[in-house]
C-alpha cells in the first residue's frame, strides 16, 4: 500500500488476523532499493528485507547500533523493558571500539566448548522442570512452566545467582517479559528490583568470589562493577523471552511436523523459520551509505526486518517450507557482524535439549488447544506465544 | 586451499567450530583457532559454510 506522493508504505503492524511473518515482506524483498516507511512511533525507517542487505546493513561500520545517536529509530516501548539503554554496560547500544571492550570480556563464558560444559546443567534444569510437570497431572501451560523458567534457571545459574534467590530472580524475570499479565508500574517495579537486586549480588560476588560469571567478570578487572550490573542485566533480558518464544513456537512446529523430533537440524530451522527477534536488529546511518541499490543518508533509521532475511527465497530455497534438512544455514536469526548474538550457542544448547527430553519423556504430548486457538504475541517486540495448553 | 584468520576481527560466535569442527576451534578467550590451515577434499565445503557464517568476516581463505 504506496502512498503514492509520498513513496511512504505502511508499516505491517501486527494483527491477530495477519500470519507472521507479514505477507508483505515479500513484494517488499522485490521492490528496487528500500522500503521507506513510518514506526508506529512516528519515526521514518528504512526497511530491509532481502538476505543480502540485512547482513550488510549488520556489518558495515558507517551503520550505527547507538540509540543515543540522532535518528536511531523508537520502537513502541511494548513488550521492550523502558530505558536498559541508559545503563552503563549495555553494550548492544554501543558502536566499535567502545563494545568491543565488553564483548571480549563475555566470549569466553559463551564459547562452544563453555556451553558444551554447561550441558549436564541444563539437562537437569530441564528434567526437574518436567518431572513437576508430569508430578501436576495429565496438563500444562508450556510457556510458564517449561519455556520461560529454562532459561532464567540457566543464565541464573551460569551468573552465580545463589539456589535461595533462584525463585526471586525467575519471579521478577517473568514480570518483565510478560507484556500480556503485567502493566508499565509494575515492569518499572521488576526492573528496579532486579538492578538492586544485582547490585548487591555483584558486591557479594566482590567479597566472596564462587566459580562464576559475575566472579570471573570481577577478577579479570576489564569492566567496573557499575558497568557489570547493566552487562548482567542485559546477559539476562537478551536470553529470557527470545530463548522462552522459540522453545515455544518449536514445541508447536515439531508437533506439526513429528518426522522432525529427535533431529538436532530441526533446532537452526526452527530459528530460522520462526525469527522471533524480526524487530530488534535497529540501526542509523552515520554516513551516507548505499544499500541495496538504495541511497540511505547520514542520520536516516534502518530496520533490518530479520523475518524478512530468513524467508528470502534469493538465499534459502522453498523459504515458506519448514525443512530442517536444507542445506543453506546461513540464517540471521541471532543477527550477524559484531553483534550477533553472543549466547547463541547455549540457546541452541537450551533447545536441543528441551526438545529432545520433553518428546523423550512425553510421548503423547499433544496441543490442548485448536492450532487456531493459539495466542500470538501479535503486540510485543518479540514473536511468541502467550500461553501454550498442551496435556499427554 | 589455505585458512588465515584474523583474530582482531572475531567477536567469538562460534559458527566455524560449529560448522567446521575439525578445523576451527576457540582459544581459552573464545577467539577464532585454526586446526588445519591447509585442508583439502570434503573439509573444504565445510570451510566455505565456515567462511559464510563467520558474522565479522574473521576468516578468509585463498587457493580453492
Amino acid at each position: 500500500m504506496t502512498i503514492q506522493d509520498t513513496g511512504v508504505t505502511e508499516f505491517p503492524v501486527r494483527k491477530p488476523d495477519v500470519p507472521f511473518p507479514p505477507p508483505q515482506y515479500a513484494d517488499f524483498r522485490d521492490r528496487d532499493g528500500l522500503v521507506r516507511s513510518v514506526l508506529p512511533t512516528g519515526c521514518p525507517v528504512w526497511l530491509v528485507t532481502r538476505h543480502e542487505d540485512v547482513r550488510t546493513v549488520l556489518t558495515d561500520r558507517r551503520i550505527s547500533s547507538n540509540p543515543s545517536r540522532p535518528g536511531f529509530p523508537n520502537v513502541a516501548v511494548t513488550g521492550g523493558v523502558p530505558r536498559q539503554d541508559q545503563i552503563p554496560g549495555w553494550f548492544v547500544g554501543l558502536d566499535p571500539p567502545e563494545h568491543d571492550r565488553f564483548r571480549k570480556a563475555l566470549i569466553p563464558e559463551f564459547s562452544v566448548r563453555r556451553v558444551r560444559e554447561w550441558q549436564p546443567t541444563i539437562q537437569s534444569i530441564v528434567d526437574e522442570q518436567i518431572d513437576a510437570m508430569l508430578a501436576k497431572g495429565d496438563s500444562a501451560e508450556l510457556v510458564a512452566e517449561l519455556a520461560l523458567p529454562v532459561p532464567s534457571l540457566v543464565i541464573s545459574t551460569i551468573l552465580g545467582v545463589p539456589p535461595i534467590d533462584r525463585d526471586f530472580f525467575e519471579s521478577r524475570t517473568k514480570t518483565l517479559v510478560s507484556v500480556q499479565t503485567t502493566t508499565e508500574a509494575e515492569r518499572d517495579v521488576a526492573v528496579r528490583e532486579l538492578l538492586r537486586y544485582l547490585e548487591r549480588l555483584i558486591a557479594l560476588k566482590q567479597k566472596r568470589p564462587g566459580d562464576d560469571l559475575v566472579s570471573r567478570l570481577l577478577a579479570n578487572g576489564n569492566l567496573e562493577p557499575r558497568e557489570l550490573t547493566g552487562v548482567v542485566m542485559l546477559l539476562l533480558i537478551a536470553g529470557h523471552e527470545t530463548t522462552a518464544n522459540n522453545i515455544a513456537l518449536g514445541v508447536v512446529t515439531l508437533l506439526g511436523n513429528p518426522r522432525w523430533i529427535g533431529d538436532s537440524r530441526a533446532v537452526d530451522e526452527l530459528l530460522r523459520y520462526h525469527s522471533v527477534a524480526d524487530l530488534v536488529a535497529l540501526r542509523v546511518a552515520v554516513e551516507d551509505v548505499e544499500v541495496g541499490g538504495q541511497l540511505v543518508k547520514a542520520g536516516e533509521g534502518i530496520m533490518p526486518l530479520i523475518a524478512g532475511a530468513n524467508r528470502d527465497d534469493r538465499n534459502f530455497g522453498c523459504p515458506e517450507d519448514f525443512d530442517p534438512g536444507r542445506s543453506t544455514r546461513n540464517h540471521v536469526a541471532f543477527g550477524y557482524g559484531v553483534h550477533q548474538c553472543l549466547g547463541q550457542n547455549l540457546v541452541r544448547a537450551e533447545m536441543e535439549i528441551v526438545y529432545r527430553t520433553l518428546f523423550e519423556r512425553v510421548p503423547t504430548l499433544a496441543l490442548d488447544t485448536t492450532p487456531d486457538l493459539l495466542r500470538f504475541k501479535h503486540d510485543g517486540t518479540l514473536f511468541g506465544l502467550h500461553t501454550l495448553p498442551v496435556r499427554w | 586451499m589455505r585458512i588465515d584468520v584474523n583474530d582482531g576481527r572475531c567477536v567469538g560466535a562460534g559458527q566455524c567450530v560449529l560448522n567446521a569442527p575439525g578445523l576451527f576451534d576457540q582459544d581459552d578467550q573464545g577467539m577464532v583457532k585454526v586446526l588445519d590451515q591447509h585442508p583439502s577434499g570434503p573439509d573444504a565445503a565445510a570451510v566455505l559454510q565456515a567462511v559464510d557464517m563467520c558474522p565479522s568476516g574473521a576468516i578468509r581463505v585463498t587457493g580453492f
